[in-house]
């Protein structure tokens, strides 16, 4: 049930912001071109993204990422209720089965996991029920044998029969304001201590921890390697196989898109090839070329090639015939045609093939990784995973998506550069 | 024999269905050195496919095309061609678009410059010469695509509807442009367009072919074009016999359109 908060808690910022930012602040009208246009449903031009929005969106992830984890860098009132530390206290009551009863304090301290602190110190007590004391991590939960110390145990035929004055029975439970009391099929107490809303780090780590993290893989290294050198490996990889794959793949689309002979004879390939996944390949490239850098490359290499070759083919097909005609009559040679007409012509397709290629290998490669591998940035989180260390896996995760936004940048801006024309035929 | 003939041109466009196509049959023209020829039909006449015939893209399937003595076999840099758009090389600027035939030859700057940036002021675009094809309006686009071709210093220019694309008031100064240039350089033209108007204008001959098969229906000689050299083009057509003309030749082709229309009403 706790776990629809946060979604709720999200619709709500959505709304909201919507409805603060629309309604309130934007009162007075907007003034450009777009306000005055009487229909705007509908018209793709009239939409355009909402900076504001964009912002609230960004920074309302980030919060939530930090109500539900405790983060620091909030204020506390911000946080979802957290679960409970400090000492817990619940009173049980025994009886004997000739009806004497007696009534004793639990006195438990919760302490965060990592710590192992002893037992809290109390007073035995009244009567021959005892007090008892007992020590739990937080988010887990223990037995609690409360009659092991009592003068009338399990053995003289005393059971527990109320906690906190509520009546508790085999397999039945008691809240108390600290968590739950359970009592086992035999009998023993089993406490819980409230989770609250907040996750576990090791489901999921606070902003900031991520953030300690990176700063100390980034100082340190992870597995013997520095940070830069696991994501350089993986770049290289995505690099080499892409270059690899537009060496052979761009002539290869040239020739399917100027001779049938090609056409036909590479057609049924690349058509068969361009839908399989290349994850799909992972074990075949394994098996023939093992998980050094080799087999890595020649993955990213056939995940490149196909669309190259396609993206080269479509750039030939699409030249229109009154350019190579205008070519010809102006005296052109073959020769003269490919390389002033042809070549350039095709550049805008080949550009829009890199970019899904790279975007495609840097996929790859990160799979492949996961998969096996020494070094690169899906080993990291796939070894960090396997340790439990939530906040590498997440610091990976978003470094990796920030490198293969930066390559699809990086792609746009040389697109930008080298070929100004592409789209203004 | 100079000048540009054309022989007994036919041709048959074989479909994959079977069927097969007769575009154009035993069309016969000469043309003498300099002159100005504008062709006029409905569409599907053949007036594409001549074209394409005289400019070496296609082969008829009989007869010939003899430019200067010798058999037309395929395109070559002494016949010009001018489309009716997109046919410009939007990866280069407007100038290195005008210097691309002297630079296909392996001319060097020094060689083509003085001529390119002659024709770059003769069509008006001297100060757009740095400027990409996508910038220009489609005027000045058509403007560099004459340019392009009068580099290359053809002997014919073939012309495929080359203002079709362009407004009513463009497309008047670009007619102007033509005859210009056509007084200015002595070239052979051959001018394809749909405008019955722009096609008194700007043909001293002119032709009206028909459609299925395609061939030459009638052929006038006009007074226009030498007229239009000196004078404003609204001038020209204030002229009495060229009204004339105007309705004769469209009457001519609404019968021709009607036909058409008739026989696929009949077929269907
Ligand atoms: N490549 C071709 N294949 C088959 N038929 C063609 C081809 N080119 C032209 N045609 C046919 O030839 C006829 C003349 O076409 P075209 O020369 O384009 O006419 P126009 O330019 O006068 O409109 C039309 O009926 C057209 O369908
Ligand atoms: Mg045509």
């Amino acid at each position: 049930m706790s776990s629809a908060v946060p979604f709720l808690i999200y619709i709500g910022i959505f709304v909201g912001s919507y409805l603060i930012v629309n309604r309130i602040i934007r009162r007075s009208a907007r003034t450009d071109f777009t306000s005055l246009k009487t229909v705007t449903f509908g018209d793709e031009s009239a939409v355009v993204s909402d900076r504001v929005a964009s912002v609230i969106s960004v920074v309302s992830i980030f919060v939530l990422w930090g109500m539900f984890t405790g983060s620091t860098l909030l204020p506390s009132f911000l946080h979802a209720p957290g679960p409970f530390q400090g000492i817990a206290t619940f009173d049980y009551t025994a009886a004997t089965e000739d009806g004497q009863s007696d009534t004793a304090t639990v006195t438990v301290l919760v302490h965060p996991i990592d710590e192992q602190p002893d037992p809290p110190q109390v007073e035995p007590g009244e009567g021959w029920a005892r007090n008892d004391t007992a020590t739990i991590g937080m988010w887990r939960s223990g037995l609690i044998r409360v009659d092991q110390n009592d003068e009338l145990g399990r053995d003289a035929g005393a059971r527990v029969t109320e906690v906190n004055g509520q009546p508790i029975a085999p397999g039945g439970s008691v809240e108390t304001p600290f968590g739950r009391v359970g009592m086992s099929p035999k009998g023993t107490l089993n406490f819980e201590p409230s989770k609250g809303w907040q996750m576990e780090p090791i489901w999921l780590p606070a902003p900031e921890a991520v953030w300690q993290k990176f700063v100390e893989i980034a100082k340190d290294g992870f597995r013997g390697t520095t940070l830069l050198e696991h994501l350089g490996y993986s770049l290289m990889r995505v690099v080499v196989g892409f270059l690899f794959g537009a060496l052979v793949g761009i002539p290869l689309g040239y020739a399917m898109g100027l001779s049938n002979w090609f056409r036909g004879w590479f057609d049924p390939i690349v058509e068969f090839m361009r839908p399989v996944p290349p994850l799909a390949l992972i074990p075949l490239v394994i098996i023939w070329a093992g998980i050094g850098e080799l087999g890595k490359i020649i993955l990213l290499f056939l995940a490149a090639l196909w669309i190259m070759a396609i993206a080269a083919r479509s750039g030939v097909s699409g030249v229109s015939i009154s350019k190579v005609h205008a070519a010809y009559s102006l005296g052109a040679s073959k020769g003269q045609i490919m390389r002033h007409v042809i070549v350039p012509n095709s550049l805008p397709e080949i550009f829009t093939g890199a970019r899904v290629a790279m975007g495609v290998c840097w996929g790859t490669v990160v799979a492949a990784e996961l998969v096996a591998a020494e070094k690169g940035a899906g080993m990291m989180i796939m070894v960090a995973s396997k340790f439990q260390n939530t906040d590498i896996v997440i610091m990976g995760i978003i470094l990796i998506g920030i490198i293969g936004f930066g390559i699809d940048m990086l792609m746009r801006w040389a697109e930008r550069v080298l070929v100004p024309w592409k789209g203004k035929g | 024999m100079s000048g540009l003939s054309i022989e007994n041109i036919s041709m048959r466009f074989d479909l994959p269905n079977g069927t097969s196509v007769q575009a154009l049959k035993d069309v016969s023209l000469h043309l003498q050195e300099g002159e100005l020829m504008s062709v006029l039909g409905p569409s599907g006449c053949g007036k594409t496919t001549l074209l394409n015939i005289l400019a070496g893209f296609l082969a008829p399937t009989e007869g010939q095309i003899v430019m200067n003595g010798h058999t037309v076999t395929g395109p070559d840099a002494e016949r010009g061609m001018v489309f009716q758009q997109g046919a410009l090389f939007e990866w280069m600027s407007v100038r290195d678009n005008v210097s691309f035939g002297p630079r296909m030859k392996g001319q060097s700057a020094s060689q083509y410059q003085q001529d390119v940036d002659h024709l770059l002021d003769v069509v008006g675009l001297q100060e757009f010469k740095e400027k990409a094809i996508y910038e220009l309006s489609g005027g000045m686009q058509q403007r560099v695509a004459l340019a392009r071709c009068l580099a290359n210093d053809p002997d014919v220019i073939l012309m495929d509807e080359p203002l079709g694309a362009l407004d009513a008031l463009t497309r008047e100064k670009m007619q102007s442009l033509v005859l210009k240039l056509w007084k200015e350089t002595g070239k052979t033209i051959i001018l394809i367009t749909h405008s019955v108007e722009e096609a008194l204008l700007l043909g001293e001959r002119l032709i009206v072919m028909a459609p299925r098969p395609g061939r030459i229906h009638k052929e006038y000689r006009l007074p226009f074009a030498d007229l239009g050299v000196g004078q404003d083009l609204r001038e020209v057509k204030k002229h009495p016999e060229f009204a004339i003309r105007r309705e004769e030749i469209l009457g001519m082709i609404w019968d021709m359109e009607e036909e058409i229309m008739g026989r696929t009403e009949a077929a269907s």
